[in-house]
């Protein structure tokens, strides 16, 4: 079967994700160590211990995600944060840093390293140099790649591939985008943020609601539209004479139909986005996610059904897996 | 200190290419010049026939020619352009990690702005491995810059005008705002060779896009920054590229750098040269990138 | 998790009606009793806030003619009900079931903010941090009020399950349900 990789923001999300039967749980410290820091998420050291204990009494594993790019002058912090994983007796660390995978391999070589989507390993040429020269495990693939390539890809490398099924979808390649920072000052890479809601103010406009960030105006929608998350990359523009959505649409991922091609290209472990969601999200995503790799496993088709109502803008896409969305 | 010239981040045509180079070979008071395609590999057929002769002219002129990889590689035959960049010869500007077990052991290598060099680990791991400079990408704060210039025996360079490179993805906006596919772009990118405006829907300008790749919508400009990246011990500038009055911004530096001239006389000579019109700093100043730290600049009849 | 796109159950008016013109102050005083019991019981509650837990928080329920202003604090925290809107950092507006769901556990905050059924207003980060505190409590307010109601309470439970399968309103923690 292949293997459900699930987020969890908080305690209760991580036993709500085993609980529905996730195969791995992932999460991250309460710091900017994780590209999910937003307020109120993630976890304490005592709360990973204890998120441990509970996934591995049931079977499951937990990965910590520690892929932001760590600061100069205070990389201190990350190298506590892969110190005190392994501590925790976690299974695998997810890293994107080079000095950080450079640190990890070095002074925990009994540590599982895997690569974050940070890293943007975008082909076999760098997923073979990230597993030569730092031992790297699995790697997370970028969003960027369609199912062709993955099978590609799963030809020429010897490690593991985990791909993205489900939430929030970058169309920028993950890692390598300075959006945010440009106009907030606070990017994914450096703080673990994007977009933060810190600098979003709603506005009202004769009956449209707006969404700036930093003072630019980035959504314009009528009162009674699905709203989306207030993203940069998502937002609405003009450019010459066009006017819309310059980047993507806002929608999110679904690629549950993709299972059997994800599974026939080699693919180890299917990951679900969402750590900033809550444990009610993570439960329905991974018992809907669950059925479906079990039936794939058993040569059945895909269960019909959808979780659109979770989807941003309640709209699904199945992203770059094919062609046509470049 | 030295001054770098990027990789040309836009697609022009052939014969506006060469000649940019071949003049700012004799003209241009720069020590480096990046030559290549750093967006999309779709464009190097153009062009790719003038690097002989513009390479020569280059180094004639006592210029350093480094040729840059793709900032993105996926596709088998962007691997092999990669491969065949090294069989060039030509000390390589690394953009994408991927590009580095290409090159032959042992050989000195550049990297550039794309790759994620944010901390002192990084730094002497990449140093060790041969890097003889790198261009710290421009998110990086002046406080960091400090500390990685310190961090080992490698040149360290800042980006120092231009618009910023922010993004690259798979999906082309050139495409998708002209309604085709990638496949079949028909190279439209062409038609705008400091990137096409994205502003706001209140009209205000925001980013600009160019292929695969976001922009600001501002141009970088670190010259009041000048006397922090000297002293944090930044061995250049660079400078990216633009399709009008590139050599004077190369010049304007030079006089900078040199003492000629003030940062505030650079930054009002060099406006009606900033692509979009207005500046911004605020990356190096630790700010949002979008911010400046000088006076209120913006030019009444900006492109 | 229900699914969102049935339209939530609102508050019938005469049992919305009341809150009108009926003293608020003990109602105030009995849900501020309430909290702090909760919070001695889930510190996480407050310690997740960080920063946060200096803000004031407007709970506004949409079918009901009062607004809830929160006041976090690890032993001293408050609730005041309102019948003009009150000035808070962050307010949080939706029907009552969608709030008690959100508390529950029964529906995901970004989904209902997608289909507009909740609405944001203000710091918004203090309202995310508010929201994540109480998604990792596990809060069962059915449970708590029958607690607080002493030995008789356990009596209770069974009428705040009938009460939430009769109204449609999440009165209990999701996974608590049979």
């Amino acid at each position: 079967m292949m293997e459900l990789v699930c987020p969890a923001g908080t305690p209760a999300a991580l036993r709500a994700a085993v609980d529905a039967g996730a195969h791995t749980i992932y999460c991250g410290f309460a710091d900017e160590t994780n590209a999910r820091n937003f307020p109120g998420l993630n976890f304490s050291r005592e709360e990973l211990a204890q998120g441990v204990d509970y996934a591995h009494r049931r079977g499951a594993k937990v990965l910590v995600a520690i892929n932001t790019f760590p600061r100069a002058g205070a990389e201190g912090l990350w190298h506590r944060a892969v110190a005190d994983a392994e501590t925790a007796d976690v299974d695998a660390v997810i890293l994107a840093d080079l000095g950080l995978l450079a640190h990890a391999a070095e002074h925990h070589p009994d540590l599982r390293r895997h690569l974050s989507v940070q890293a943007a390993a975008a082909n076999p040429d760098a997923i073979n140099f990230y597993a030569t020269a730092f031992g790297v495990r699995r790697v997370v693939l970028p969003r960027v790649l369609t199912v062709a390539e993955i099978t590609a890809i799963n030809r020429e490398i010897d490690v593991e591939t985990e791909v993205f099924v489900f939430g929030g979808l970058c169309v920028m390649a993950e890692g390598r985008c300075s959006l945010s920072s440009y106009i907030t000052g606070k990017s994914p890479n450096m703080n673990g943020v994007c977009s933060p809601p810190s600098h979003v103010q709603y506005v009202e406009t004769k009956g449209a609601l707006d969404a700036r960030l930093g003072g630019y105006t980035i959504q314009r929608n009528a009162k009674d539209e699905p709203a989306p998350y207030p993203t940069l990359c998502k937002g609405c523009f003009q450019s010459g004479d066009m006017t819309g959505h310059v980047f993507e649409d806002p929608s999110s991922l679904d690629a549950k139909d993709l299972i059997p091609a994800l599974a026939k290209a080699g693919v180890t472990a299917l990951k679900i986005e969402g750590r900033q969601r809550s444990r009610a999200y993570v439960a329905q995503v991974v018992r809907s996610f669950r059925t479906a790799v079990e039936a794939v496993a058993a040569g059945r088709p895909v269960p019909p059904g959808t979780l659109a109502s979770l989807t941003e803008g309640q709209a699904a896409t199945t992203g770059a897996y094919r062609k046509t969305w470049r | 200190m030295q001054l770098t010239v990027g990789p040309n981040q836009f697609f022009w045509d052939a014969a506006i290419w060469r000649d940019f180079y071949l003049r700012l070979a004799d003209e241009a008071p720069v020590d480096t010049v990046v030559l290549g395609e750093l967006v999309c590999s779709k464009r190097l057929p153009f062009y790719q026939t003038r690097f002989p002769e513009v390479i020569e002219r280059l180094q004639a002129a006592g210029k350093r020619v480094v040729m840059t990889s793709l900032a993105l590689i996926t596709l088998k035959r962007e691997r092999k352009l990669t491969e065949d960049l090294v069989d060039m010869g030509l000390e390589i500007e690394v953009n994408d990690l991927s590009a580095l077990p290409h090159l032959p052991a042992g050989a000195a290598f550049s990297v550039g702005p794309l790759v994620n060099v944010y901390n002192e680990s990084t730094v002497r791991w990449l140093q060790a491995r041969g890097a003889r400079s790198i261009c710290l990408p421009p998110e990086l704060p002046l406080a960091s810059v400090a500390i990685l210039a310190g961090a080992a025996p490698v040149a360290i360079e800042a980006w120092a005008w231009g618009r910023l490179p922010l993004a690259i993805s798979a999906r082309c906006y050139h495409a998708r705002l002209h309604d085709r596919a990638k496949d079949n772009c028909q190279f439209i990118c062409n038609a705008d060779p400091d990137g096409r405006a994205v502003d706001t829907l209140d009209g205000e300008k925001f980013l600009a896009v160019n292929g695969v790749q976001t922009l600001s919508a501002t141009c970088a400009n670190a010259a009041n920054q000048l006397p922090g990246l000297a002293a944090a011990g930044v061995a250049a500038l660079r400078l990216s590229p633009q399709a009008e009055g590139f050599l004077d911004v190369c010049t304007l530096f030079r006089d900078l750098i040199d003492g000629r001239i003030d940062a505030e006389a650079l930054s009002a000579a060099a406006l009606p040269r900033a692509p979009g019109g207005q500046y911004a700093d605020g990356f190096l100043t630790g700010r949002a990138g979008v911010d400046w730290s000088g006076a209120a600049q913006r030019l009444a009849a900006s492109s | 998790m229900s699914d969102i796109h049935t339209p939530f159950p609102t508050v019938p008016s005469l049992l919305a009606k009341p809150l009108s013109f009926v003293p608020l102050a003990p109602i105030a005083q009995a849900l501020t009793v309430l909290a702090r019991r909760l919070v001695t019981r889930h510190p996480g509650l407050i310690s997740r806030l960080g920063p946060y837990v200096d803000s004031s928080f407007a709970i506004a329920p949409t079918d009901l003619p009062v607004t809830l202003l929160l006041r976090p604090h690890p032993t001293a925290m408050r609730i005041t009900l309102h019948r003009d809107p009150p000035r808070a950092d962050a307010r949080i507006a939706g029907p009552l079931s969608a709030l008690l769901g959100l508390v529950h556990g029964t529906w995901d905050g970004d989904a209902l903010f997608f289909s507009r059924d909740l609405v944001i207003d203000g710091d918004t980060s203090a309202a995310l941090a508010l929201r994540n505190a109480i998604d990792d409590c596990e809060l069962d307010l059915g449970a708590e009020i029958a607690g607080l109601s002493g030995p008789f309470g356990r009596l209770l439970m069974p009428f705040i399950d009938l009460a939430e399968r009769r109204t449609g309103m999440p009165l209990r923690r999701a996974e608590a349900r049979p």
